[in-house]
Formats: C-alpha cells, structure tokens, sequence
C-alpha cells in the first residue's frame, strides 16, 4: 500500500526536492492518487509546468511526457500541444507566481478560450524559489523580503479571476482537505474544458519564518483552522470571515 | 538524410503572390500543420492567409493572446509531433526572444519569420530594415547557434521557408527566415512545382532524445504521446532530459553540441549566389531585398566594362565566413551596402583581406539601385 503510486514515479527519481514542511509533496501525492482512482493511461498524458518549486511536482517525477517550461509560460506551452493533438489529456500544474503573475494573461486567455486544460496551481502566497518575496498572492500585511514593512497590495482572489475569465471548473482546497482535493482533481479530469484548482499549499521556508509561525505543524494547523466550506461560510459573520479561506467549488463544470 | 517527394496543395503552375502570400504557401508546401501567432504590421498577412488555407489542410492555427505565448504555443505544438511555424515583426520578435533560446536549448525544431521593420522601439511599423539580423543571431541570452535565411524575391519567400522547415528538422534548431517590408508586400511572379523535397525530423525509439555521439550532433526527436515518457526542459539536461543544473560538465557539453551542430555543418547550410566575380575588383557583398537592388547597379556598371561583382548572401547565419576569406587579394575593395547601421558589414570585416566600404541607410526607404551604382562609381 505504502508503494502502490510509485508506478507513477519516473525511474531514476529518488526523492523530492521539497523542504520539509512543504505542502507540494502532499500535492503530488494526491494528484497520482486521483490519476490512479480514476486508472488513467499516464502514456497518454501530459505534465506542463513552468519555472518555481511546484513546476518540479511533474517533472521529473511523473513517469510521464513532461514539459518544464519557461516561467509563466506553461498555459501557453500546454495550449500548442493540446491543440496540436487533443488526445493528450494535458495537466498544468504550477505555482502562484508562475501562473497568476508573470504568467496572468495566458491564464485568463486559456480560461476565455476554455482549452482543455487541467490547471492546478500550488499557491504558497510567495516566491519560494528565488528566496521568499513578494508576489500577486501575498496576503495584504504579510513579510516577505521584498516587503519588510508587510505587502502593501491587496492579494488576488484566483478564482474569482479565473471565474471572471470564464473557466469551466474552478474550485479550491488546501492540501489539509487531502479528500476533497483529490475528488476536485478527479472531477476536473473528467470534464472536457478549463478547470482551474487553487490548491493552498504552505511554505514553512519562505513564508512561515517571514511571519512567525513556530513550526511547519502550525502552519498546517492554521491553514487547517482557516480553511472552511462554502456552505460552512453561509454562516458566518463578515467579521468571523476576516480570516478564513474559503474553500471548495465555485464553478462545476 | 533523404527527402521525401511531397505533393503541394496548390495546383503546379504560375502564381502572382506578395511575399507573406508566398511564406504562407511555402509553409504549408514543407507540411506545416501548426500556426500560433499575434497580429503585427507588416507580417499580420501571413496569419491571415495561414488561417484560411488551414481550412483546407487541416492544419491548427491559434490566434494567442500575444507573442510570448505564440512561439511558447508553438514549441509545445512542435514536440506534440507538429511542423509549426510563427510569424512577427520587430517588437514582436523583441517579446519572443526567451522562447527562442528555450527552443535552442531543448533542440525544437520550428520556423520563425521575421517581416523586418524600421526600429528600434515601435520605429516606422510600415517601412523597410534590416535591422533584425544580429538579433536572430544573439537575441536570447547565452551561447547558441541558429540558422536564419534572406530571400531576396516572392519565389524565395516561398522556396526558402520550405528551406527554413527542412533545416529545422535536418538540425533540430530554430530557423529564421529574415524577410522585411519590401519582400513581405512586393507582388511579383511564383513558379510552383508539383512536388517538393521535404525532410522530417529523425524519430528513433528508445533512444537519448537529448545527446548523440553520432557525428552530426543531432539526436532522434519523439514526440508526446509516442509512449517515450518524455522529459523535456529549458534547464540543463542530460542526454534523457534530466535537469542537471550544478554540473559542470553535462553544462559544457550539451552548450558545446548545440553550438557545434551548426557550426561544423556551416559549409553544408550557408548558402551564397555569385555574379561576375571572376575578375572582379569590386565585389558588392549583399542579401535581402538590398540584393536586388545591388545586382541591378553590378549589371549596369559591368555593361560600362567597370570590373565590379556581386556575391549575394542567401544565408546570413552561420556567416559564410570562408566565402569571404577565400576573396581573391586581386580584389580590392567589398562594398557592403545595408538597411541597417552596418550588421553584416561587421562579419565581413572579421574575415576580409581587403577594405570594406559600409554604404549604410537607416530611413525606412529600400536601397536605390542607382544610390549603389553612384556609391560604387565612388570608389572605381
């Protein structure tokens, strides 16, 4: 049981490149789970990812095509090969900065045009690779070592964005709700058109020591607190919501 | 390598084409099945035309939302087993310079035209240059080789970008067909043959698509969906695609294949035209639409007895370097007339015996025939 995806893994790959604390390994594993449950062909499948620590959940990992593209460019890489031969069920899977930020127009471009693309975007709310900085996702007031004093902007709300672009399937989870995550992955695999997942994954590295979360656990535990349904929401006072995320589908296909 | 004989869409016969007509033709001759592109002047016709013909073919064209994402469209087409093509200009070509070396570097066989126009900047959108040349050499960042042709009429905007295809797919590397304004918009005759020689890119299962000791230097290319697992990266790689980015050697030797590839092939790729070179004291070094204009000067001053010559450039990158070196030392003086601040005349000068005189023109006007002939009566 303890090595039944590894199937899915490429020969050679001996272990992840994630910190510890990262939640992109928990992505990976929940993306070959939803693949395996749904027994796809990975000889028909293709990975697109861009540049950043969620690009490297596919490749080299997947024993898959794989295409690690340039940064932000993922979308537009996966659109030419889709389009070329729409037998390839072709998955973006990419981070926060890569596709929201430097990569925003293919983004909404690809929902407008509603490609069959499987988007999952890890959002850590930072640059993590190049060392912790501010990005299109940070939380207003958050550190990152280009915002010292607290991010000044307000952050973008992905799905709403996507949503607003016209994507077909457009939900998010956290990589605390592992069960709803691989459902949702399972979902947008099974619809032909945009699908869009914004998954929370935390970044105990970049983001966690910036803000004074003790350890990668309570990183978890925070996010685990913040993250409530959208039916759980309904709820809830405007206050009370101050600082939850709101998870699950916002577009169902 | 070997052609394959391919038969063209259009019916053999005379066709009166403009130049971004006749590319688009051409492309779809070689078996071009993949478009992604963003309007620009003055290359937009070639979309235009791409996108009605692939009706016909059934070829994917993409209209992309701008020219990042076309030749990053086009790339990915490319290794989903598609021939595939972009087309821009100027600024254009400026927003596709990462995706350039991206192809260079993970050996991505595709065509790009580049419908020259006055810069730098925005520049005259409508006017003519040459001033894109050292950019398809060097426009991306980092060491590595392309290959970039200069027609010089409508027949060669369709024959070379058949050309372009066949050399991306014999090399695996990016291909620049470097037309400009003139060309691109010039109406005149096309002859199209039934047939043409078309090459495609060596498949081979199971092999390294990213490493060959073969003396070529150009691995087998699979494509997605062949069941091959493919990893393909921007990053170093070894010769199965593994990113390799702290290793010294995997570095210089993939850097020094892609670079060699071209390289020690040049004799085969570069190709020149020479006209009453034999004796002559002169030679004019041109390509391009300037060309045109060049040889017209040579004909009339040669029907004067003026020992004058022309050696046309129908290949600019790699630099027919030893064409140059080779100029006997009867001659003189090269001259080297250019819509740009003296690109090419720079190459000349690293390999000349003699004096090369720059005629250079920077108005967004072409290069008048009798503005060379009275440059070159200057210095008879």
């Amino acid at each position: 049981m303890a090595r039944d995806l590894e199937k899915y893994l490429r020969p050679g790959v001996q272990s992840t490149p994630f910190c510890p604390g990262c939640g992109h390994g928990i992505l990976m594993n929940l993306t070959l789970r939803a693949i395996d449950e749904l027994h796809l062909n990975m000889d028909e499948m293709l990975f697109v990812s861009g540049i950043g620590c969620a690009a490297w959940i596919p490749s080299p990992n997947f024993n898959a095509d794989t295409l690690h593209t340039l940064h932000g460019r993922a979308i537009a890489f996966a659109t030419g090969a889709k389009m070329f031969n729409p037998k390839l069920k072709t998955m973006v899977i990419s981070g926060d900065g890569d596709l929201t930020s430097i990569g925003g127009n293919h983004l909404i471009h690809a929902a407008r045009r509603d490609i069959d693309l499987k988007v999952i975007c890890a959002n850590n709310m930072i640059y993590g690779m190049t060392g912790g900085q501010m990005a299109s996702t940070t939380p207003e007031g958050a550190y990152t070592s280009t915002s010292v004093d607290g991010n000044p902007y307000r952050p973008f709300d992905l799905c709403k964005l996507v949503l607003g672009a016209g994507g077909s399937y457009v939900a998010r989870h956290s990589v605390t709700q592992p069960l709803s995550l691989i459902n949702a992955i399972k979902k947008s695999l099974t619809i032909t058109g945009f699908t869009f997942i914004e998954v929370l994954s935390p970044c105990p590295t970049q983001f966690g020591r910036r803000n004074r979360y003790d350890s990668p656990a309570d990183m978890m535990k925070i996010l685990m607190e913040r993250c409530i349904s959208r039916e759980e929401a309904d709820s809830f006072s405007e206050d009370e919501l101050k600082d939850k995320i709101i998870t699950g589908e916002f577009s169902n296909g | 390598m070997k052609p394959k004989k391919i038969k063209t869409t259009l019916s053999p016969g005379t066709y009166y084409f403009s130049g971004n007509e006749a590319v688009a033709e051409g492309a779809i001759a070689a078996g071009c099945l993949y478009y992604g592109g963003y309007p620009i002047t003055p290359s937009s016709d070639i979309m235009e035309r791409i996108s009605v013909r692939f009706k016909d073919i059934g070829g994917t064209f993409m209209q992309m939302e701008d020219e990042i994402a076309s030749i990053c469209s086009v790339i990915g087409a490319v290794w989903a087993g598609a021939k595939a093509m972009t087309a821009t200009s100027g600024p254009g070509f400026s927003l596709m310079q990462e995706g350039i070396g991206y192809a260079a570097l993970t050996e991505t066989p595709m065509v790009i035209v580049d419908i020259q126009r006055a810069g730098p900047g925005t520049g005259q959108a409508t006017r003519v240059a040459s001033g894109d040349l050292m950019q398809a050499e060097w426009g991306s960042h980092g060491d590595y080789q392309i290959i970039a042709l200069s027609p010089w009429s409508v027949q060669e905007m369709y024959s070379q970008t058949i050309d372009a295809f066949n050399l991306a797919e014999i090399y695996r590397v990016p291909v620049f067909l470097m037309g400009d304004e003139a060309i691109g918009h010039l109406r005149e005759r096309v002859d199209i043959d039934e047939e043409v020689d078309v090459f495609n890119r060596v498949k081979k299962p199971g092999e390294a698509p990213f490493g060959t000791e073969k003396k070529d230097g150009v691995p087998p290319m699979p494509a997605f969906g062949e069941g091959e697992k493919l990893l393909v990266t921007g990053s170093t790689h070894d010769d199965r695609g593994f990113r390799k980015t702290d290793d010294p050697s995997v570095h210089s030797k993939l850097v020094s294949r892609i670079n060699d590839k071209i390289l020690n092939n040049r004799d085969s790729i570069t190709q020149t035209e020479s006209y009453h070179l034999d004796d002559a004291e002169i030679i004019v070094v041109s390509y391009g639409f300037t060309a045109r204009s060049a040889l017209f000067a040579v004909d009339e001053l040669r029907s004067e007895g003026k020992r004058v010559g022309l050696l046309r450039l129908k290949t600019i990158w790699p630099f027919a370097d030893n064409k140059i070196h080779k100029i006997d030392k009867s001659v003189k003086k090269i001259f080297v007339p250019e819509m740009n601040r003296g690109q090419v005349a720079g190459e000349i000068m690293k390999y000349a015996k003699c004096d090369v005189i720059t005629y250079n023109q920077t108005d967004g006007e072409i290069i008048h025939p009798h503005t060379i002939m009275n440059e070159l009566r200057k210095l008879l």
